[in-house]
């Protein structure tokens, strides 16, 4: 048994404070992601989810320079970007691709250039790594609190919020109809977005935070139709899944090549793409047989047939 | 404006209204009204002023110009006496959102923090989705229904709330001709069993001629009101439209054909040729 457990366990895993840190830090997150991800992929915003946090990068490297924690780096950019998407009309994909692209590949630019100059400049080691594949073992004694607190307000927001989001999101005319004010709840939702994006961008990165954000969603809108446990299913889902990332991260000290252990971000991701992958065999399967139950069954949606005459 | 009189219990009444937008005026001095039970069209081409009608009626849009009574009362915005069945909706076949879950939301999806389980709201959820013929696919998810389960799922969703007026978005918009006629007749069997009075928006009358008591043809942002009789003729929608148009009746079928060189002599009598200058509002 002792020896199971040292073979899943590394010595000393449950004593160590950073690990601690991580997991507790690492369950805040990804249940405000994983719930925010269901309505997210609901409003069919995947794509504003993971612009926010890839512009992220440009706060959290600023944070850096001006010698500011990067949480509050990310949080900030992510407010101004989910600003700035409502102002331009960007949260759903459509003809504004190049334009897209561009900002984003600039931002992008601007964030390699200030990496580089506190890399160079104030010769801060590790800092690319931290921005881009997070600082889940790497979390100071204020940063902790902080997640938390986002966290909370984020969870209490979704929560308040919840029928007024579902509803605009299967139509806004419909919303606005029953006295929804529209866009300022879709601004409100971008806002919500960013936070999470920002909490996620601290503990995998900024590349990685929108794995966060629709991996742990995806697989549980394949497991349930209803939309409450998808948001509880996600969140559950991200969290056992951070935590099995970081018991691989932590063994992973004694893994080759260098004996210096595996980014936990890359843990925490492989296995969320590993249980989305399980789920989708188990989802084949099913439709598989519906397919074969609802064969035979009249097929609907023939166009009328456009008669001119003169 | 081709009159139309204010009667006494109304759902809904509209008087002298106008609204301009970009410096176009959209509606021009739009009346009419509509009694409980009352199946009325709002028959008109693209562009012809349907959808900006049907937005002053949910109160979206405040006119420039005129009234608006919703059972006597001026419009407040979030009006629960009226229900409203959009057009299109935006959702993905993989979002997690069931039939039953949009019905549900027709009952309290405005208010704000987490509903607590209640037998009783299931159970009128179950009531209306049975009432539309919609059971059977209560547990579907909504982005995966046909064009007509999903017509039956949004009206369920817009009369939960009991409202007394139905607005309905080109609901035939995107349906094959056998579902069409059966939301029309759900529609009409709703609006007399419930005396829901429901204004439906379509640019082809013809499946709608044997439910619709009543007519509003549009066109330019005018309005005609009155029977179908009475208002699909060639002399009142010639008046409406600025210039000459026709109205043909061929098998039980009503077509508009606009034209003022065209008479209806001139109509070539060979198939599939269409008339110079010709073009057909009904189909």
């Amino acid at each position: 048994m002792e020896g199971i457990l040292h073979a899943l366990f590394a010595p000393g895993f449950g004593h160590s404070e950073p690990v601690r840190t991580a997991v507790l830090a690492g369950a805040v997150v990804a249940l405000v992601s994983g719930a925010v991800g269901v309505i997210t992929v609901l409003r069919g915003q995947s794509f504003a989810g993971h612009a926010l946090s890839a512009l992220g990068t440009l706060g959290g490297s600023a944070a850096f320079l001006v010698g500011i924690t990067p949480l509050w780096g990310f949080v900030t950019s992510g407010f101004i970007v989910a600003g700035a998407m409502e102002l331009v009309g960007t949260q759903r994909r459509s003809g504004r691709d190049v334009a897209t692209g561009l900002v984003l590949s600039t931002a992008l630019g601007l964030s390699a250039l200030f990496l580089y100059f506190e890399t160079i400049v104030n010769s801060t080691t590790g800092v690319t790594i931290t921005i881009l594949f997070g600082s889940l073992f790497a979390l100071n004694g204020i940063t902790l609190p902080a997640m938390i607190l986002l966290g909370i307000v984020c969870l209490v927001l979704l929560a308040l919020l919840y029928r007024p989001l579902l509803l605009s999101s299967v139509s806004s005319e419909l919303a606005a109809a029953r006295g929804i004010p529209v866009r300022t709840l879709g601004v409100a939702f971008l806002m919500l977005l960013a936070l999470s994006a920002a909490l996620s961008s601290v503990t995998v990165g900024t590349i990685l935070s929108s794995a966060l954000l629709i991996g742990p969603a995806a697989t549980a809108l394949r497991l349930t139709k209803r939309p409450a446990v998808a948001m509880v299913l996600a969140g559950v889902i991200g969290m056992v899944s951070t935590w099995v990332g970081i018991v691989l991260a932590y063994d992973s000290y004694r893994w080759p090549p260098a004996g210096k252990g595996w980014p936990v971000s890359f843990c925490v991701v492989a296995v969320l793409f590993t249980v989305y992958l399980l789920t989708g065999l188990g989802s084949r399967l099913r439709t598989a047989r519906v397919r074969q139950r609802r064969a035979g069954a009249p097929v609907t949606g023939q166009p009328l047939p456009t008669v001119r005459q003169g | 404006m081709i009159g139309d009189e204010m009667r006494r219990g109304d759902v809904l009444a509209l008087e002298g209204v106008s609204v301009w937008r970009g410096g176009r005026q959209i509606l021009d001095e739009v009346g009419f009204s509509l009694a409980p039970g009352e199946f009325t069209g709002l028959i008109g081409s693209n562009g012809a002023g349907k959808t900006t009608i049907l937005r002053v009626v949910m109160g979206l849009l405040a006119p420039a110009e005129g009234t608006v009574l919703v059972n006597g009362r001026p419009l407040a915005r979030r009006n629960r006496s009226v229900g409203y069945v959009p057009q299109k909706v935006l959702i993905d076949p993989d979002a997690p959102l069931r039939a039953s879950d949009l019905v549900a939301l027709g009952l309290d999806g405005e208010k704000v923090g987490p509903r607590t389980p209640s037998r009783q709201r299931r159970q009128r959820v179950e009531e209306m989705l049975d009432a539309v013929d919609a059971t059977a696919f209560a547990d579907a998810r909504v982005g995966n229904l046909s064009g007509g389960e999903l017509q039956r799922v949004l009206i369920a969703h817009a009369l939960i709330s009991r409202p007394q007026l139905l607005l309905m978005d080109e609901p035939l918009a995107n349906l094959d001709i056998r579902s069409g006629q059966e939301i029309v007749d759900l529609l009409a069997r709703i609006a007399e069993q419930q005396r829901i009075a429901v204004l439906l928006s379509a640019h082809d009358m013809n499946p709608l001629l044997p439910v619709m008591d009543r007519v509003v043809y549009v066109a330019g942002g005018r309005v005609a009101v009155g029977t179908t009789d009475d208002v699909v003729r060639t002399e009142v929608l010639s008046k409406l439209y600025g210039h000459q148009v026709n109205v043909l009746r061929v098998d039980g079928r009503v077509l508009v054909v606009s034209g003022s060189h065209v008479s209806l002599d001139a109509i070539p009598r060979q198939s599939g040729a269409p008339a110079a200058d010709a073009s057909v509002e009904g189909r």
